[in-house]
């Protein structure tokens, strides 16, 4: 059947069993949303109205966290392609599946500065894993498998595809392509035997071992090899901030987090182990401290789909390039021809002994101060109520370090946040994704007072669609992360952090129609969750809290993991 | 260290910059860069000359074979091969004296003239960078009046490619180089 561009799009995103799209209509995407109004309900998809395209991005991209799924965003071309930037920078930067559509100028416009005209694919080269222009009505549906395919496959990430009006218009008999083959595209999956081989002959051998999972272990859903191997070899493990959850926090191995505010032990474990074995994670700066003291003593055994990772930050000793879950049964077959019928080695006692003792040293901790809410109890009683079984979308600043130290996800895939690009106004929008994917868990969003005040405007889209998201605002009336950093390293000079001006946040969300409650004492903190987290539909839980906490520890920029701050 | 870096690449719109902005946004430097058609059709060649450490060299390599339409990344300076650039050049060659000595310098250069007018020539000229390097330098105080220069075009040789062959064929896995240099 001969259909407009604008069809094929639709149908093309059910041929990729697309259910929800985030966006925002404007001139150039009208034919597009003319088909969405006529088409979407036989075709099964739902979109979703943001109140900011930065908004349908990270929806999007809350989606793919939250499921592994590919996450579609729908924007006009000009503004609405530049104000979904930083959304895409963000799916860049995690390794998310995003498929992302921007309108453009008709192609015979293209170049003449016409009205909201902008080079997308220009301006989104650097932060997109590839674009597309789509120039010839029959390269629609072509483009749009391959942008699905390319988001999804390999190390993840975000594609754009820029339709230009008159590829939304033309008609055109419709067929999708069922396969798709890009010869100078072939991710790389399984691992190089003779290199898994030898990895995996350290990994015997070594006797301080440290496993250090991250956002890889997601994006291949490598959960059971893992913990596997981890078990087999008796590994303690650690998560970066984007791997936690893919090892569970309860595990009797788990270190939990490292890195700049990981925990000390954690910290402690990498910086003295003798073998420190890397999956799907790419040494990060957050994660080494400085990188000439880290973990000295240890080779380095880094599994990466993305051969440019390895090496990039640290020397590699053991490279294995390939799929991180492909790579770990790889391991687990391999560990069992070389030790024979599954045998666990028990040698590491001292090594194990070594990591409580640290552990029992400085564990988190937090002081209570009569009255005031401290932060880290919130987080604390919400791990408590929700059994740890929440999906958690936190923003970025304080909270989310404190999020990420004390929630304890035991489950993949539970837990959101913007770990690369550390782009506040996240935490919330990335929720409202995770809540319209999974309709049936209960989604929080952690957020302070400063990145909730860049996207509050999406409590009119949790409003509209009635999407149950509990908007947890941890309020201490300072860019917390920022006033942090100037206590403790620029004298206490508080420049442009305090933010006490602010609505009276509970007003606000009745205004929209949303629920709210508010507790300023430490005794109304338990009885204000539970009430938030059962009242059905949108609620804004606000917990008005000590203003001038600090996470602890931490490691200031640059220095060793050693040298961390206690307190 | 400089490096020679030949890239087969999908002929698509904005391919150029693809590349251009890998480098820039990552500090690598392009010193030189051409691009041709190869003569499968639709795939181009782009040769590039660059300078950095072992590390950043490698990272180049991964980084643009990361790009989804390079279809293959070749470090040149790797093995044995030959390079070319074209050199062009405006000179005086006033009729006399002058004029004999830019013949002379073309006949052992094995350069050629391709324009001539009273008092200039065009000349051409191929070869290897120092070769080219040193005919600028014999003409300088004759006087280049203007200069174009292509930068290098390399090619594997034959000998290397043949050897090269037979050991992928006996080695079990011959990616594990690529890893192991990583
Ligand atoms: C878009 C953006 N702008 C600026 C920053 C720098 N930044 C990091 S944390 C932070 C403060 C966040 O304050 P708030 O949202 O109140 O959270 P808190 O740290 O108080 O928990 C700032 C400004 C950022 N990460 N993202």
């Amino acid at each position: 059947m001969k259909m407009r561009g604008a069809r094929i799009l639709l149908e093309s995103l059910r041929c990729e069993g697309v259910k929800h799209v985030f966006g925002y209509p404007g001139g150039a995407v009208l034919h597009i949303y003319d088909e969405l109004v006529k088409h979407a309900e036989e075709l099964g998809i739902t979109h979703y109205l943001v109140r900011h395209e930065q908004a349908s991005l990270f929806g999007a991209a809350g989606y793919a966290q939250a499921t592994g799924k590919t996450g579609v965003a729908l924007v006009t071309s000009g503004p609405g392609g530049t104000n979904a930037v930083t959304g895409i920078a963000n799916a860049f930067m995690d390794s998310l599946p995003l498929v992302v559509f921007t309108g453009q100028v008709p192609t015979h416009l293209i170049g003449n500065d016409a009205f909201q005209e902008a080079d997308l694919t220009g301006i989104t080269r650097s932060c997109t894993k590839h674009n597309y222009l789509v120039k010839h009505v029959e390269e629609l549906a072509p483009t749009i498998k391959e942008a699905f395919h390319v988001a999804s496959t390999g190390r993840p990430g975000p594609v754009l595809v820029d339709l230009p009006k008159d590829m939304t218009a033309q008609e055109i008999e419709f067929s999708y392509p069922e396969t798709i083959e890009i010869r100078s595209y072939k991710p790389q999956i399984f691992g190089e035997p003779k290199a898994v081989r030898k990895a995996v002959k350290a990994m015997i051998q070594a006797e301080r071992p440290v496993l250090y999972i991250g956002g890889g272990a997601h994006a291949a859903g490598a959960y059971e090899e893992v913990r596997q191997l981890a078990e087999k070899l008796n590994l303690p493990t650690t998560c970066t901030l984007m791997g936690l959850g893919a090892f569970p926090a309860s595990h009797p191995l788990s270190l939990g987090m490292l890195g700049m505010h990981g925990g000390y032990w954690t910290n402690m474990a990498v910086n003295n182990c003798d073998l420190l074995i890397s999956i799907g994670a790419r040494f990060d700066d957050r994660v080494t401290g400085k990188i000439s003291e880290f973990a000295r003593g240890a080779k380095f055994i880094h599994v990466d789909i993305d051969a440019s990772c390895i090496g990039k930050n640290v020397r590699c000793d053991y490279p294995v390039v390939g799929d991180a879950k492909t790579v770990a049964q790889q391991m687990l077959k391999e560990l069992e021809e070389q030790l024979g019928g599954g045998a666990r080695i028990a040698a590491k006692d001292a090594w194990h002994e070594q990591i409580a003792a640290w552990k029992k040293q400085h564990p988190f901790w937090w002081k209570e101060e009569g009255d005031v809410i401290k932060p880290q109890y919130v987080i604390h009683e919400l791990h408590r109520i929700t059994k740890g079984q929440a999906v958690v979308s936190a923003d970025v600043g304080q909270h989310q370090m404190w999020t990420a130290q004390l929630y304890g996800f035991d489950a993949p895939k539970n837990w959101l946040n913007s770990g690369g690009l550390g782009a506040m106004g996240y935490g919330f929008p990335a929720a409202v994704g995770a809540a319209v994917a999974r309709p049936d868990d209960l989604c929080v969003a952690v957020v302070g007072d400063g990145g909730f005040q860049m996207v509050l405007n999406e409590l009119a889209t949790v409003k509209q669609y009635n999407i149950p998201v509990k908007i947890l605002l941890i309020n201490n009336g300072f860019l917390g992360m920022v006033r942090q950093w100037q206590e403790q390293f620029y004298e206490h000079r508080y420049s442009h952090s305090n933010i006490e001006v602010q609505p009276d946040f509970v007003k606000l969300a009745d205004s929209y129609g949303v629920t709210a409650f508010r507790a300023t004492k430490m005794n109304e903190v338990t009885h204000t969750l539970e009430k938030g987290l059962n009242t059905p539909g949108p609620v804004l839980i606000e917990m008005k809290v000590a203003r001038e906490e600090n996470v602890f520890p931490i490691v200031p920029a640059g220095a060793a993991l050693k040298d961390m701050i206690l307190q | 260290m400089r490096h020679t870096i030949s890239l087969l690449v999908e002929n698509e719109y904005g391919m150029l910059t693809r590349v251009a902005g890998l480098f820039s946004a990552r500090g690598y430097q392009i010193d030189t860069l051409n691009v041709a058609p190869t003569l499968e059709e639709g795939v181009s060649r782009m040769t590039l000359t660059t300078h950095g450490n072992d590390h950043v060299i490698q990272q180049i390599l991964q980084q643009s074979h990361k790009l989804i339409k390079v279809l293959e990344v070749t470090d040149m300076t790797a093995a044995p091969h030959v390079e070319r650039e074209m050199v062009m050049l405006t000179v005086n060659a006033h009729v006399g004296e002058q004029r004999r000595e830019v013949l002379s310098l073309v006949e052992i250069f094995r350069a050629k003239v391709v324009d001539v007018s009273n008092d200039a020539f065009i000349l051409e000229m191929t070869g290897n960078a120092e070769k080219v390097n040193a005919f600028i330098e014999l003409l300088k105080p004759i006087g280049i009046l203007d200069i174009v220069r292509t930068g290098p075009v390399a090619m594997t040789r034959v000998a290397h490619i043949k050897a090269q062959k037979v050991k992928d064929d006996d080695e079990e896995f011959s990616e594990l180089t690529l890893n192991e240099k990583v």
